[in-house]
């Protein structure tokens, strides 16, 4: 029963990471770079939908809407003023300028909002506790167990068979080659960063249902561990991620149920390492050969 | 233009007149040291609201005493504390009302042991703040006393015979309380049937709390800050977990934390000195000032910073202050003289050893109806 409960508890931990994992992954496999500051615009996603509740009293669906549609906005407006300009500029500096765009959301939302934790608000998401076999289950792990498998299958599917979702893959196995196939470059990757930002703004209600605490540096710590679980499956794959941040997720509750509540985190990037060092892509990462 | 030059020259007349009216009372330059940004701010904000509250009332009532404020940013952060600490001594003030935080508190107050500065803190209760320095004295309980405390409460009030500790052991504060509230209620025959541990970062309580449901424990003990308490206790009421929450003055605040649902922290109890909805004459005088200024009720730590205020003018009244000293002078001066004062504030009345510890009677209020009350 003990254990059954830690693997529900894992569960959800992990549907949280891979909801945020799909974001990473898709801008990485597409843009072939390291979008630090997603972890904070799934905190924006989480204010605006807060204040969609809290302060205007919107419906929860509208709240969500407008959270993606900021979100979105957002996305887009990071990638054209921040990282276009650094297309052709060495990886290096890419990785830099989206650790100081983290930073700056995390200040702007200091600014806006304060330095005080505010509560999320209980809504239809997680208002609710189901009783499964004697198993207390909030409903937000339902929920976001749910929204996970929806979103991998939906994302899955735009790859596989629309035109957007082609040029994307096309950007992604090479760039100069799609550029001269007459595939706009520049509008790929901002869609990617549109579709990415928007799932960063359900992910940030979802997270913030699970754990109803909202401050400016919310998205961090959940962002680095999504990093590591778009690592661990793979990064570039939409499964992969989706394996990764449930499998880390369930191995943190695990670890913490029943070797030290202290090293729960510790034994989540011992856990990456071992992977990495038996198999550097990832889980379900395809391997990458180098041309000599 | 003209004209502006002649309002500014009647403005500095003025300004000269009122000068010259003040100068037969004391200024004391006192500086606050808080986070009012960051993670802490909601502790460093009240600390400085709670002071300016003390600070307006003493200037307008005209007495012996001018209190001039000067604050700094610590942002719960121990190497700001120190720029924060140096910008203060550098504003001309002569003792330090502060800092809010203990680790900030540990750091600064050790410079200022060296330096030879007055630290008064209102709310820093670890006690390395006050250990193996004779500057820094508390008004609040030290982490130790809190525990000690607690565990008496629960074990006189019969509240319970199993309980859970759940705390951060990344925290001095945390730690501190643990470490002698499980001897004492060990001592007092109380069950410590689970003692869980989390870090700062930490966000998922699910283990913890399953920890203590699963072995049965009928309170559980908290000596950590709101901010994680609150996702215990929505964690605990998504598991239909229902003991005893018991927490400490870190808990203080929860009710205040935006868009918190207060059902979750029904029946919540803490050990608190102040409670705004108390009718105390001189609460309620506290608590009406301060929601007209700053529109929110006071927590604990305001009302601990608002003492704070009138402990230093009266300590600085018996040690013969003047405006003219400077923080070096008045440091050993204001060491002797708190040691012989009794002061009666709206924590209660408090009296102080040489170890800077402060002596005062515990209570402990229970939220009812999303309100402070006490037993």
């Amino acid at each position: 029963m003990i254990f059954l409960d830690n693997l529900m508890n894992g569960l959800s931990l992990g549907s949280i990471y891979a909801i945020i994992a799909l974001g990473y992954t898709m801008v990485y496999g597409i843009a072939k770079m390291l979008n630090f500051a997603h972890g904070d615009v799934i905190m924006v996603g989480a204010y605006i939908a807060f204040c969609g509740l809290q302060y205007w009293g919107l419906p929860p669906i509208v709240a969500i809407l407008a959270a993606m549609v900021v979100c979105t906005v957002l996305g887009i407006t990071i990638e054209g003023l921040a990282y276009r300009p650094l297309r052709q500029a060495a990886s290096l500096a890419v990785l830099i300028t989206a650790i100081g765009m983290s930073y700056l959301l995390q200040n702007v939302a200091l600014m806006i909002w304060g330095a005080n934790p505010k509560s999320f608000p209980r809504t239809f998401i997680n208002s609710s506790i189901l009783h499964i076999g004697g198993l207390n289950v909030s409903s937000a792990t339902i929920y976001t167990i749910l929204a996970n498998v929806v979103i991998m299958i939906a994302l899955t599917l735009f790859t596989a068979k629309t035109k957007m979702g082609k040029a994307m893959r096309c950007v992604s196995e090479d760039r100069g080659a799609a550029e001269l196939m007459g595939i706009n470059v520049n509008r790929t990757i901002s869609v990617t960063f549109a579709i990415g930002s928007a799932l960063a703004a359900i992910a940030g209600v979802l997270l913030c249902s699970s754990y109803p605490i909202l401050q400016p540096t919310t998205g961090s710590m959940p962002g680095i561990k999504a990093f590591t679980a778009a690592v661990f499956g793979g990064i570039g794959s939409i499964p992969g991620a989706m394996l990764g941040g449930v499998l880390l997720g369930v191995i943190e509750i695990f670890g913490k149920a029943y070797i030290s509540t202290e090293l729960g985190d510790a034994i989540v990037f011992a856990v990456l390492i071992v992977v990495l060092l038996v198999k550097p892509s990832g889980l379900l990462g395809k391997p990458v050969r180098e041309k000599v | 233009m003209k004209k502006l030059v002649a309002l500014m020259m009647a403005l500095a007349m003025l300004l000269s007149v009122a000068s010259v009216v003040a100068e037969d009372a004391i200024t004391l330059k006192i500086a606050h040291i808080g986070p009012t940004t960051g993670a802490a701010a909601l502790y460093g904000l009240a600390t400085l609201h709670g002071a300016e509250v003390a600070a307006a009332e003493i200037n307008e009532a005209g007495g012996k005493y001018k209190i001039e404020l000067i604050n700094e940013d610590d942002e719960h952060n121990v190497e700001k504390v120190i720029n924060a600490y140096n910008a203060a001594l550098d504003a001309g003030a002569q003792m330090i009302l502060g800092t809010t935080t203990s680790k900030p508190c540990e750091a600064a107050g050790a410079q200022g042991y060296t330096d030879r500065v007055f630290f008064l803190t209102p709310s820093a209760s670890s006690t390395a703040v006050i250990e193996d320095k004779d500057n820094v004295f508390q008004i609040c309980f030290t982490d130790p006393n809190q525990g000690k405390a607690s565990a008496q409460y629960i074990a006189e009030h019969k509240l319970g015979q199993k309980i859970a500790v759940i705390y951060n052991n990344a925290d001095v504060y945390s730690t501190g309380i643990r470490d002698t509230f499980v001897p004492t209620a060990q001592e007092l025959g109380l069950e410590i049937v689970s003692e869980t541990t989390f870090t700062d970062e930490t966000t998922d309580f699910t283990v913890q709390v399953a920890d203590a449901q699963n072995a049965g424990a009928e309170i559980v003990f908290l000596p950590i800050y709101y901010t994680p308490a609150s996702l215990i206790l929505k964690t605990a009421a998504d598991k239909a977990y229902k003991p005893i929450f018991f927490g400490v003055d870190g808990m203080d605040g929860i009710l205040s934390v935006e868009g918190f649902d207060t059902s979750l922290a029904e029946g919540v109890m803490l050990l608190t000195p102040f409670v705004a909805t108390s009718t105390d004459e001189k609460v309620v005088n506290f608590v009406t000032k301060y929601q007209a200024a700053y529109n929110e009720i006071p927590i604990q730590f305001a009302a601990d910073a608002y003492d704070g205020i009138y402990i230093l003018v009266a300590a600085a009244e018996k040690a013969g202050i003047t405006s003219e000293m400077s923080a070096e002078e008045a440091c050993d001066l204001l060491i002797a003289a708190i040691q012989e004062i009794t002061v009666d504030g709206i924590t209660g009345s408090m009296t102080w050893d040489e170890t800077g510890a402060v002596t005062k009677t515990p209570m402990a209020a229970t939220i009812v109806n999303g309100e402070y009350v006490f037993e």
